[in-house]
């Protein structure tokens, strides 16, 4: 990797904001990283803003014991509407996980320098994502405590999944998903790990960044290895960032409810994921930069190559809509017609409308560089965005289930306060997990800092 | 304590007793001990012993007298709960809320305390349940040697019901009662029943019933009951009985007439009173206005080719409606395009189910119905000019069509219609040419016809005087029922001694001195006549399940010759009826057969000797004013099933209603008074509308109700369903919906003018199933005319977009049936109506649990079989129209009067089924009969099968919706069937566990299954004969038949989804003469 072409020579690169502020030593770098674990004393914000995600996690595991005593009647959902927030609330934050393995294991890959500030809490967020993401495939189903029917274990029964059903591809795909993006994370992590080791003030966090450094001693063959290794999960990471998202559209795709039933899902998905991914990124690189005075390392660069990458994900996502609208009318299919108008006139119009402000009207401000290089306005167009894409979910998990193929059995939806709790705990358990993450391990890799500076040094000999 | 007061504290709204029952408790309770301590019952008659005002402490002594009072084993957990102390009872309440549900918000008063104690007690009476005396029953059809355990028994019995009788044939698993079928040998049934039959199982098992015999709450011993009784009898005695006086509904028992008639003989100036609430006397007054006395009519529905309705809903409602409904629809059944079918016109004011299956139907108002009545009897050439000017060409097309088919036509009017109409019924009929053919009068089917207005007119303008001294009120509930402006509860309290006899304990019963619990009619012997005057033995299925006693047995009480048992006096009854045959074995055929053979009365020669002449002028209400019309519910009746579970959430067949009623009004009516209501998000359009609420002043009285919109309603016609708004129904029946008795006087029973309706701004939220009602153009539910039929017989398939059956990843070839039976259905909807028996059926056999209002708000109701309902603006299935949304307010010109057509939607059992292939579990699955099985302990509750289903027949117990505490209801399910826990799919299985049954006994016989071996409990409910269910490889089946006609479509075919169950498109047969218009 070292041996490469280093990116910032490049003459298109160089015009732009450096990755990283000069004047940074591998000192100074390691210093500032490692200091906001190790010496930094616990800010009233960081405790105020843990308690707070602290108490709305509280809310979640309230939540789901009441679910479990009560059953998923506590929700909305009815019949005909049998998904609600659950689904909608499972493909939202997949999606979201999506950013940070493309930025760790794709950008990687194609040999990207930007990506080394943000990669390791991209892959953090991810992680978090998953274990929100996964907790409701888990909840929501009748019988959680049946889910173990789920896999295929040697039952005595002799009972097998059912491999027709795109929810046992999904099972696969998510615990895959989930197992890549730790092993990767953590792998990233152990030369870091072993520089707290180090450099820990305190015994008993020797004793814990020691156990998990796994005896790293920094040796030639060590980085070898571990390059190898890296390279791998990277290769390995990288073709899940497409599927996990595909096999999630085709639990949509593979139904035949209108609305669910077509072929442009898995690449849409796949774009939307990333385009929700990279808005949560900067909805959580923007404040953390601030907080820890990463702007050196997370720069003005990283922030903008994020806002293209957004517009141009946003762009597919459109290019999905249009084709939703398109093939409706193209196929002469009355229920795929009567559901592109329903989505315009039937009594959810106004979250269909909502969904085309936030996701494909307001992005279009990226083409402006002004606006690519405002923080603020970056800040509150990810979080539109990524309202827009929870409204996509709920456009295409809800409505469509609403008004389908038999008028008599059309119903509605709404959200009880229970779907509400669930949603915005998840949220707790996702905050409260990076809030964790940001005292107790490295944000920003270090290891991968110093081979910056290491560039940005021969660069300026 | 004198028995002014002691009838004073039963009233609890009496705002004084609530300011002194702290005290209440502590005297009254003293009151109680010290006259059990004395020996005495606290009687009847209210001469009590002074209590003296004694601290409450703990009597000793008093709780050795009642211990020994007392009888059957006895359990009490301390001794002030023996000695019945109102703080133990009170804390009691209060720690166990749960055996005084609908009291808990309302303090403690008297009346809950004695109710509670009440509760006790019986439960430790309970175990003192004698063995029942030995009185055989003998089983219909199957004879075993012995009980072959989870072998069911069907045993023969009648369902009485008003002045009719509905022969059922009732399964018994091991002693307990489950499911009600038709008895195909009872005339009023043929194998078919009605909603109201297969629920009345669910009150058998009802945990609200009332348990014990209580005075003024007090638990009182039948023995006691009877003792007290034989005390007023000898009083009665001593006055020739000027002050006894009887008060009933329609009966038809002659066991029960035969009771009454030995009490009548023994005080000669008793009175015998008889109200029904829901039906007019104008049946009864019209036959005798037309024959000079009081006859029963019966109609020959099957010989009539052209039938006009007269506002009678004569296919769900009244006497013989399922045998009407049986031989209506046996004449609309369709072999082929060159098929023929009998013809029907409604003249109604509110859509019923006859009336929405009608040829055509012209809304009316109520009062309008006499006058078109008169008209058509003028242009018939009967006496008289009446015109009938707004339908002019309508009535001369009717009147044509009737005159053209003389002798082969009927007229029939409806119940709740006035005796004129009747009586120009009958002669227009006669007129025709259809008496002796198409409708016959019998003697009455009623033990003693009565007018029955004129009868509780008479009851209370003598209790008013102070003339009754003891009153037997008989399974009535008069305070509920009786017209408002008869006050009955004052009335009633001028009563000295009054007795009620009900199932539960009811408005009446909380101001009577004794309540009797009555027993069910699957609990107790009795006989009663069906419509014909077929008369059936009422055997009982089981012991009564509390001490709770028959009507014949409270009569008897009074009598001399108190303690006869039910049986042993029917059996006198039959063999004095009977002589000379072999008893034993003409009782046993009785028993076997349910029905005693020949017992149908016969025509009787009467001509109408009626002369329009003699007519009084029409009471018309003016055009410019509303016109109120009261009408029974469709669901509950008169009140009488609104602790009902079942029946409360059956969707009512045109409004889908649940739950509650409304005020219905058309949609112009409804738009002239800005009334108006929105589809809530929860739910929406399958759950929950808000609706407005109205305040309707009639006749000196007030009502407030929320309102509801009804296509095809008659224009200024408001419509109060009677039943609802019960204050003492039970916990499933009180409170729900608005009472419209309230504003129901003598005056005006059933149609009321002088009304108002005001809005009051306020709304009201409503449980509705099916709010959407168009097709969108889909091919969902075909409809054609006889006439187009026969043009094009393929008009069912006119829009198919079916693919080839090679089109799917699955070749067909990989899933053969051949050599199996294939479990198939087709439904005619020809022959639905709506009616909802089969709704109810399939609840009763599948142990399917009822949610509640709230859940089916939320969309959540568990019915396995639906009956959507749409209506169209056109005969014609290729114009159903295409309209964006559902909102009638968009298109209420066409719902003056739209066509109407009803759906039964089971699971529809696909052969390549949409649910199998999503379930993650396998937890869907197909067997090799074609079947798409459920299976519960596989499913982990994803409900992607549902979502994955185009016919969104499949439920999900989002929460723990069965009842696994009540004992009774435990007693009630079909063991045949899992009681489906919280968190799993469930749907309509064919009834699985029949088709196994059959299988298992041709198995053991090596033969095939033969078809209508197999009958599912929808099918065999089914009055009409519209659902057929058989094998539809066997090519002679009668399944196979119906599906290789070319009315046999698959709904939605074009999802491949291969359903097994079709439907063939409904065909309306409309007089070309009214077609061209």
């Amino acid at each position: 990797m070292s041996a490469a072409q280093p990116p910032v020579n490049h003459p298109e690169i160089r015009r732009l904001v450096p990755v990283l502020a000069p004047g940074h030593t591998y000192e100074s770098v390691t210093e500032k990283i490692s200091g906001v674990v190790l010496t930094r004393p616990l800010g009233l914000g960081w405790l105020a803003g843990f308690a707070l995600a602290f108490s709305l996690l509280m809310m979640l595991t309230v939540a789901v014991a009441w679910l479990i005593a009560k059953g998923v009647g506590i929700w909305g959902i009815n019949i005909p509407i049998g998904w609600g927030f659950a689904i909608v609330n499972f493909v939202w934050w997949i999606g979201i996980g999506h950013a940070g393995t493309l930025i760790s294991a794709i950008l990687f890959l194609l040999n990207q320098k930007w990506r080394t500030s943000i990669n390791r809490f991209a892959e953090a967020m991810t992680l978090f994502a998953v274990a929100c993401a996964g907790l409701f495939p888990l909840i929501h189903t009748g019988r959680p405590w049946m889910a173990y029917y789920m896999f295929p274990y040697p039952s005595t029964m002799g009972i097998w999944p059912q491999f027709r059903s795109p929810l046992i591809w999904d099972v696969f795909a998510v615990s895959t998903y989930g197992t890549v993006s730790l092993l990767f994370w953590f792998v990233g992590l152990i030369p870091d790990l072993a520089t707290l080791r180090d450099r820990a003030p305190h015994q008993w966090q020797r004793m814990i960044f020691g156990a998990l450094a796994m005896g790293w001693r920094g040796s030639a063959r060590h980085w070898h290895r571990y390059q190898s290794a890296y390279m791998l999960l990277a290769g390995l990471a990288t073709p899940l960032v497409l599927s996990v998202h595909t096999v999630v559209s085709f639990d949509f795709s593979v139904a035949i409810v209108p609305g669910w039933h077509t072929t442009i899902f898995p690449p849409y998905f796949v774009a939307g994921a990333i385009y929700s991914g990279f808005a949560m990124v900067l909805t959580i690189a923007i404040p953390l930069r601030a907080a820890y005075g990463l702007q050196d390392f997370i720069t003005m660069r990283h922030l903008e190559n994020m806002a293209k990458v957004m517009l141009a994900t946003g762009l597919i996502v459109a290019y999905g809509y249009f084709f939703e609208w398109f093939l409706a009318g193209y196929s002469g299919n009355k229920f795929d017609m009567f559901l592109v108008q329903q989505r315009f006139h039937g009594p959810y119009s106004p979250y269909y409308f909502a969904l085309i402000l936030c996701n494909i009207l307001t992005p279009q401000l990226l083409w402006i560089q002004k606006v690519r290089r405002n923080i603020p306005a970056l800040f509150v167009m990810s979080l539109i965005i990524n309202t827009g894409m929870w409204l996509e979910r709920f456009v295409i998990v809800v409505i469509s289930l609403t008004r389908d193929f038999m008028p008599s059995a059309w119903g509605r939806y709404s959200a009880t306060v229970w779907d509400y709790a669930t949603f915005v705990g998840t949220l707790g358990l996702f905050t409260t997990l990076l809030f964790l993450f940001a005292r107790a391990l490295p944000a920003i890799a270090m290891a991968e800092m110093r081979e910056l500076v290491a560039h940005q040094t021969e660069e300026h000999e | 304590m004198d028995g002014m007061s002691k009838r004073e504290f039963m009233d609890e709204h009496t705002h004084e007793h609530h300011d002194a029952h702290e005290h209440g408790h502590a005297h009254d309770n003293e009151l109680r001990i010290l006259s059990a301590a004395t020996g005495a019952v606290a009687s009847s008659d209210g001469a009590s012993t002074p209590s003296s005002s004694t601290e409450r402490t703990l009597d000793l002594a008093a709780v050795r007298t009642k211990l020994h009072a007392k009888t059957g084993k006895q359990y009490w957990r301390s001794l002030e709960e023996l000695a019945e102390d109102p703080h133990f009872v009170e804390l009691l309440q209060r720690e166990f809320p749960r055996q005084a549900p609908s009291e808990w918000d309302e303090g403690v008063d008297r009346r809950d305390f004695l109710k509670l104690m009440a509760a006790s007690l019986a439960f430790a009476g309970l175990s003192g349940c004698g063995i029942p005396p030995r009185e055989n029953v003998v089983p219909y059809v199957k004879q075993p040697e012995g009980l072959v355990l989870g072998k069911p028994l069907f045993f023969a019995t009648v369902m009485p019901f008003g002045a009719d009788a509905i022969g059922v044939l009732v399964e018994s698993h091991e002693g307990r009662p489950t499911k009600i079928e038709g008895n195909p040998d009872h005339p009023a049934s043929l194998g078919g029943t009605n909603a109201f039959a297969q629920a009345s199982i669910l009150d058998l098992y009802d945990p609200d019933r009332a348990q014990i015999t209580r005075n003024i709450g007090d638990i009182r011993s039948w023995s006691q009951f009877v003792d007290s009784a034989q005390a007023e009898a000898a009083t009665i005695k001593s006055t020739n009985g000027a002050n006894f006086r009887i008060l009933t509904g329609t009966i038809t028992s002659s066991l029960v007439l035969y009771q009454i008639q030995a009490l009548l003989k023994l005080y000669p100036q008793a009175k015998w009173h008889q109200w029904e609430p829901a039906v007019s006397d104008g049946a009864r007054e019209g036959a005798k206005q037309a024959f000079g006395r009081y006859l029963n009519t019966v109609y020959r529905v099957e010989k009539a080719d052209v039938i006009l309705s007269l506002d009678a809903d004569f296919l769900a409602s009244g006497p013989g409606n399922v045998r009407y409904m049986k031989d209506f629809y046996r004449r609309r059944k369709l072999s082929g395009p060159d098929g023929g079918m009998n013809r029907l016109y409604v003249v109604e004011p509110t859509p019923t189910v006859t009336g929405s299956t009608a040829d055509h139907r012209l809304p009316l108002r109520a009062s309008d119905v006499e006058l078109f009545a008169r008209a058509l009897a003028a242009k018939l050439g009967l006496a008289g000019g009446a015109t009938f000017p707004s339908a002019e060409k309508w009535l001369a097309a009717v009147a044509a069509d009737l005159q053209k088919h003389r002798g082969a036509s009927l007229v029939v009017a409806g119940e709740q219609q006035s005796a004129e109409v009747h009586a120009l019924a009958h002669a227009i009929n006669a007129t025709l040419g259809n008496a002796g053919v198409t409708v016959f009068q019998t003697e009455p089917v009623e033990a003693q016809p009565v007018n029955h207005l004129q009868s509780i007119t008479d009851l209370c303008a003598d209790m008013d005087a102070g003339k009754v001294d003891t009153l037997l009120i008989l399974g009535v509930n008069p305070i509920y029922t009786a017209p408002h402006d008869f006050d009955f509860v004052s009335k009633i309290k001028k009563v000295r001694n009054s007795v009620h006899v009900s199932s539960h304990f009811d408005e009446t019963s909380a101001y009577t001195q004794w309540h009797v619990p009555e027993s069910h009619y699957l609990e107790t012997w009795g006989d009663a006549r069906a419509f014909d005057g077929t008369l059936s033995v009422i055997q009982p299925l089981i012991a009564p399940l509390y001490a709770s006693h028959s009507a014949r047995e409270v009569l008897a009480a009074f009598s001399d010759k108190p303690g006869v048992s039910d049986y042993d006096a029917l059996r006198e009854k039959l063999k004095a009826a009977n002589p000379g045959a072999d008893f034993e074995k003409f009782w046993r055929e009785t028993l076997n057969d349910g029905v005693v053979a020949n017992s149908a009365f016969a025509p009787v020669a009467d001509a109408a000797k009626f002369s329009l002449a003699s007519l009084p002028p029409a009471k018309a209400i003016p055009a410019g004013e509303l016109e109120f019309i009261f009408r029974p519910d469709p669901s509950i009746y008169d009140g009488r099933f609104a602790n009902n579970g079942w029946l409360q959430e059956l969707p009512k067949p045109l409004t889908k209603l649940v739950w509650d009623n409304a005020a219905l009004v058309s949609a112009k009516t409804a738009e002239k008074l800005e009334l108006n209501y929105t589809v809530a998000s929860r739910g929406g359009e399958h759950g929950q509308v808000v609706s407005n609420v109205v305040d309707i002043s009639l006749s000196d009285s007030k009502v407030t109700a929320a309102i509801w919109t009804l296509p095809g309603q008659a224009d200024g016609v408001v419509v109060l369903p009677l039943g609802y708004g019960r204050s003492r129904a039970g916990y499933t029946g009180t409170n729900r919906g608005f009472n419209a008795y309230v504003v129901r006087t003598s005056q005006a029973l059933f149609t009321a003018g002088g009304g108002t309706m005001k809005k009051t701004g306020a709304d009201y939220p409503l449980a509705c199933t099916q709010y959407h009602f168009n097709m969108e153009g889909r091919q969902i539910l075909v409809s054609g005319t006889l006439h187009e039929y026969q043009q094009n017989p393929n008009f069912a398939h006119e829009h198919d977009e079916k693919p080839p059956y090679e089109d799917s990843l699955y070749k067909p070839q990989e899933f053969p049936y051949a050599g199996k039976p294939a479990w198939a259905m087709a439904i005619d909807l020809n022959s639905c109506n709506g009616c909802n028996a089969c709704v109810v059926a399939c609840q009763s056999e599948n142990n399917i649990p009822v949610v509640g209002k709230d859940q089916v708000m939320r969309g959540r109701e568990m019915h396995w079989i639906r009956i959507d309902r749409y209506y169209t603006n056109s005969l014609s299935a290729t114009e159903t129209g295409n309209k964006e949304t559902g909102d009638p307010s968009q298109y209420n010109e066409s719902l003056d009067n739209p066509e109407t057509f009803f759906q039964p939607v089971p699971c529809q059992q696909c052969e390549n089924a949409p649910c199998e292939q999503v379930c993650p579990v396998g937890a869907t699955v197909h067997s090799s009969e074609g079947l798409n099985d459920m299976v519960y302990n596989r499913c982990i509750g994803t409900r992607y099968c549902s979502n994955n289903c185009p016919y969104k027949v499949r439920r999900f117990n989002f929460l723990r919706f069965q009842d696994w505490e009540t004992p009774q209801l435990k007693l009630l399910r079909n063991p045949e069937v899992t009681v489906r826990s919280r968190g799993v799919m469930e749907k309509c299985t064919y009834c699985v566990q029949r088709i196994s049954n059959v299988r298992i006994e041709a198995d053991k016989q090596n033969r095939p299954i033969r078809d209508g071996e197999i009958v599912t409990a929808c099918e065999s409910a089914c009055p009409a004969e519209a659902i057929v269910f058989g094998d539809q490889n066997d090519p002679t089946s009668r399944v196979a038949k119906l599906k290789a006609q070319q009315r046999n479509y698959t709904v939605l075919g074009e999802l491949n989804a291969r359903p097994r169950t079709t439907y063939l498109a409904a065909v309306r047969n409309p007089n070309p003469e009214l077609e061209k218009a």
